[in-house]
């Protein structure tokens, strides 16, 4: 029984990560398809990497995504402390329209904002797509910061006040140190969140300006084009070292917790 | 100070989550020329679209179903493996590639000259065309959720006491009645999460039927992106929208559990 729990456990890893390695695998195909390998060629990759507009795209997925993600951080942390310090039930009511906009279709969100946009004439470009990956990714934060707080034991905050510091001290020296982890998490979560959207950004944004997953929809639509696969190569090894990275430091910090 | 805090949340909240709602249920009563109208309604109730709702309800029910039996088991050998956490990882590291991407690898496997086709000639099997058919939207539509389904699944089962297991078994309960008794209704608040975050998502795709069906699948979210998009009918999309809000409702309604996994845990 364990055996076929392994086994299936493989294949399944396997079937997951096939389209990614078949993506890698052709983007060095000097025959310019996905079917049949010719011959080993890097020009997919030098004429992604010398288009100066598809550099520009690139610079504006991760500036759009480390902008929203750091002010949604910030919003998502004044609505987790707001919420905390409020009775059960309203929390339940606000934590329930959070709820709704995490669960709500990217279609939704997308053409909802393109009508507040328009009607607010605004011309759709970086500012209408930064404002619209941050509507998506308070609610995220605020849900991951809410249960750092609750962990958080009460009287650390009695005891701060007693001794005579206000409300500011008390969050920025006493509550915001705690529930750092909490922080971070969101924060990365809505760096994900921004990083992986294509649905809102499709909707709010205009002609002149353009995030990686939208070029390459409508780069997807006229076909196959091998400078595609050599993106994803790019974009999946630096994911993978993000993640190994991340991976050894969070085990070195279990083994350093375990030795204190 | 409190009030302080919530100026700016609840500012956002109300500017970019319920203004823009509302404004889309305003607009749902507005026709192509600007006028107050039900027409749109009245359309939404006429048998094409009931037709295109139906048919995107079934494909969103196919593609949660099949999620789920894959995951399912998946997330049972996952728990049993001893560094869980690694493998999860493994596991869910895919879903930090951009869909647009995978999605995009499919073309290539599905093709008519793709590698699909090709294990099948070594076999002898005829050549098929399954790029274009719903079949090959069902199964990228898997293979995209099957991470999101699988983590509600994992916490659920991996929160589950051991010596519950155990005791069921020294009292004589079989494997089936073990899975039955014990695992499956312990994890229904798991199974619910996951019906949630892939149903509701399923309803809405557009860029995979775009993509892989070539139009030939519509669901609710082709049809909004269309009218908003393509056809310049805000109005109209607004009423599908508002439809697809009032259904997303009540699944969460249909769905709602006690523990809350909605949210990917790291």
């Amino acid at each position: 029984m364990k055996k076929i729990a392994n086994i299936f456990l493989l294949v399944s890893i396997l079937l997951l990560y096939f389209p990614i390695f078949y993506l890698m695998f052709y983007s060095f195909n000097s025959a310019g398809n996905m079917s049949h390998f010719d011959g080993f060629t890097l020009n997919y990759y030098k004429s992604v990497l010398t288009d100066s507009r598809m550099l520009v795209i690139i610079l504006n997925t991760i500036a759009v995504a480390l902008i929203s993600s750091s002010i949604a951080t910030l919003i998502g942390l004044c609505g987790a402390l707001y919420l905390y310090n409020i009775k059960e039930k309203s929390r339940k009511m606000l934590l329930a329209v959070n709820n709704v906009m995490i669960v709500s279709p990217d279609v939704i969100i997308g053409a909802s904002l393109l009508i507040l946009f328009t009607l607010a004439g605004m011309s759709l470009g970086s500012v209408s797509v930064i404002l619209a990956h941050i509507a998506f990714s308070v609610p995220i934060t605020v849900i991951l910061i809410l249960p750092k707080l609750y962990s958080m034991n009460p009287s650390l905050v009695d005891a701060a006040k007693d001794l005579g510091a206000d409300t500011k001290t008390t969050i920025i020296k006493v509550i915001i140190p705690y529930i750092k982890p909490g922080i971070i998490a969101g924060f990365f979560m809505a760096l994900t969140y921004s990083l992986d959207d294509f649905a809102v950004t499709f909707f709010v944004t205009g002609s002149g300006f353009s995030l990686l997953s939208v070029e390459v929809y409508s780069m997807a639509r006229r076909g196959i084009t091998l400078e595609i696969n050599a993106i994803s190569t790019i974009v999946f090894v630096v994911v993978f070292t993000c993640v190994f990275i991340y991976y050894l430091i969070s085990k070195r910090q279990e083994k350093l917790r375990g030795r204190v | 100070m409190k009030k302080l805090l919530l100026i700016p949340y609840a500012l956002w909240m109300l500017i970019f989550v319920v203004f823009p709602l509302l404004l889309m249920a305003a607009y749902s009563f507005i026709d192509l020329s600007g006028n107050i109208t039900l027409n749109n309604y009245a359309s939404f109730f006429s048998s094409n679209y009931i037709q295109m709702t139906l048919s995107s309800f079934w494909y969103a029910f196919l593609i949660t179903l099949f999620t789920l039996i894959v995951s399912y088991p998946l997330a049972l050998a996952l728990n049993a493996t001893k560094r869980k956490t690694i493998w999860l990882l493994i596991i869910i590291l895919p879903t930090w590639i951009n869909l647009l991407l995978k999605t995009y690898a499919f073309i290539g496997i599905f093709g008519k000259n793709g590698i699909l086709n090709d294990i099948f000639a070594v076999f002898n099997i005829d050549e098929i065309q399954l790029l274009f058919s719903d079949t090959a939207f069902i199964i990228v539509s898997v293979y995209i959720f099957l991470p999101f389904m699988l983590l509600p699944l994992f916490n659920a089962i991996s929160g589950i006491d051991n010596n519950l297991l155990n005791a069921a078994k020294d009292l004589g309960a079989t494997r089936v009645q073990v899975f039955s008794k014990i695992i499956l209704p312990l994890t229904a608040d798991g199974i619910k999460a996951g019906i949630q975050v892939v149903f509701i998502p399923s309803l809405s795709l557009f860029m995979i039927t775009r993509l892989i069906t070539g139009n030939k699948v519509i669901t609710l979210g082709t049809a909004i992106e269309q009218q908003f998009l393509t056809n310049e009918n805000w109005g109209m999309g607004s009423t599908i929208g508002i439809f697809l809000v009032i259904f997303m409702l009540l699944i969460m309604v249909i769905t709602s559990g006690k523990s809350d996994n909605r949210v990917m845990k790291l």
